[in-house]
């Protein structure tokens, strides 16, 4: 069921996260996957660090785009650095990164809604400090 | 796949007969996958822990009590320096990883050392970056800006510490035992630990560094 000497399974079933269908046991057969993720996420980081200082872009489009570029970047690492990919035999892997991600997801956008929402709500600091006196 | 369920007593009988699902196609996953898989899931969690932080940054970053924002007091250079660092260290990490695999030394190794010297570099340039901004009088009891800045940029500082001791732990066990396969699960869940690191790196220095220097 695995490749005694890799220890990475060979047959057709499930793949842990973080493994690549093994291809081979040279290192040169994997180094390119990796080459292409670096290149790839160094891309959309230089890109991000030059967005973030230039005046040459439209300045409100700035934030939207660097939100845009570091989750691709995110994509570019966990399908070239963690292998999750969209193989059927990757699915367990991608259903609990979902589920992670929908978590990531409530918890970041709701608390960042709520709050606004509280502060919108609020007395304004200088009157409560009258109202206490 | 027989072997799998012989050893487990599960050969023949009843258990063959029922139709199992796609995923369980090759009988009983084996031991690689499920300690991936579990660490998988343990990290999944990590990445929760770390929106937390990251939602409370986001709530509290206007919050600068007539203290500094974010725009006065990041320094980019250093902040692009140390996402270099460890764009690197996960390139490297990943060669000691395909290194492992092919039982070579020196692929191994030099993979190895060269994450965690890459490591100790972003915790160097990180740990300036704080003194620098305590020296400033910015420091985490400054305001509540400054204090979720420290928490969420910090707590990711502690995960890349863990990460350093746990490559040297890797370094010693594969010099010490070989490329036994409970070392190889051990390094693949290090492997998965450290480009988590990296990915949570990148929210931190949109988030954190460009968007603060932007707004």
């Amino acid at each position: 069921m695995s490749d005694t000497k890799t220890g990475v399974p060979v047959y057709d079933g499930d793949i842990a996260p973080g493994d690549e269908r093994a291809d081979g046991t040279e290192v040169a057969e994997g180094i390119r996957g990796y080459l292409i993720g670096l290149g790839l996420s160094v891309v959309a980081t230089v890109v991000a660090f030059f967005l973030a200082g230039t005046s040459l872009v439209w300045q409100p489009s700035i934030p939207a785009a660097l939100i845009v570029l570091a989750i691709a970047q995110m994509g570019v690492h966990v399908v070239f650095f963690l292998h999750i990919t969209t193989r059927p035999d990757s699915v367990n892997n991608v259903m609990a990164l979902t589920f992670g991600i929908f978590v990531v997801f409530v918890l970041i956008v709701g608390s960042v809604w709520i709050m606004t929402h509280l502060n919108q709500n609020m007395i304004p600091m200088e009157r409560m400090m009258q109202m206490q006196r | 796949m027989s072997i799998a369920r012989t050893e487990l007593g599960f050969a023949g009988g009843a258990v063959a007969d029922v139709p199992l699902a796609v995923h369980a196609e090759g009988g009983i996953a084996s031991k690689r996958i499920v300690t991936a898989y579990g660490f998988w899931v343990f990290l999944l969690s990590d990445v929760i822990i770390f929106a937390a932080f990251f939602a409370t940054y986001a709530v509290l970053v206007d919050m600068t009590a007539g203290g500094p924002s974010g725009k006065d007091v990041f320094n980019l250079s250093a902040v692009a320096l140390e996402t270099g660092c460890l764009l690197l260290s996960s390139f490297t990490c990943g060669v000691a990883g395909l290194g492992a695999r092919a039982r070579n030394g020196s692929w191994y190794y030099g993979g190895m050392i060269a994450t965690g010297l890459l490591g100790a570099a972003f915790l160097l340039l990180e740990l300036r970056d704080f003194t620098t901004l305590i020296a400033q009088d910015a420091g985490p009891t400054r305001s509540a800006f400054l204090s979720a800045y420290f928490a969420l940029v910090g707590l990711h500082g502690v995960h890349v510490t863990m990460g350093v001791l746990f490559l040297l732990t890797m370094i010693a066990q594969v010099y010490a035992k070989g490329y036994r396969p409970d070392i190889l699960r051990r390094l693949l869940c290090f492997n998965l630990f450290w480009h988590t690191l990296d990915i949570i790196w990148v929210g931190i220095f949109t988030v954190v560094y460009l968007l603060g220097v932007a707004r």
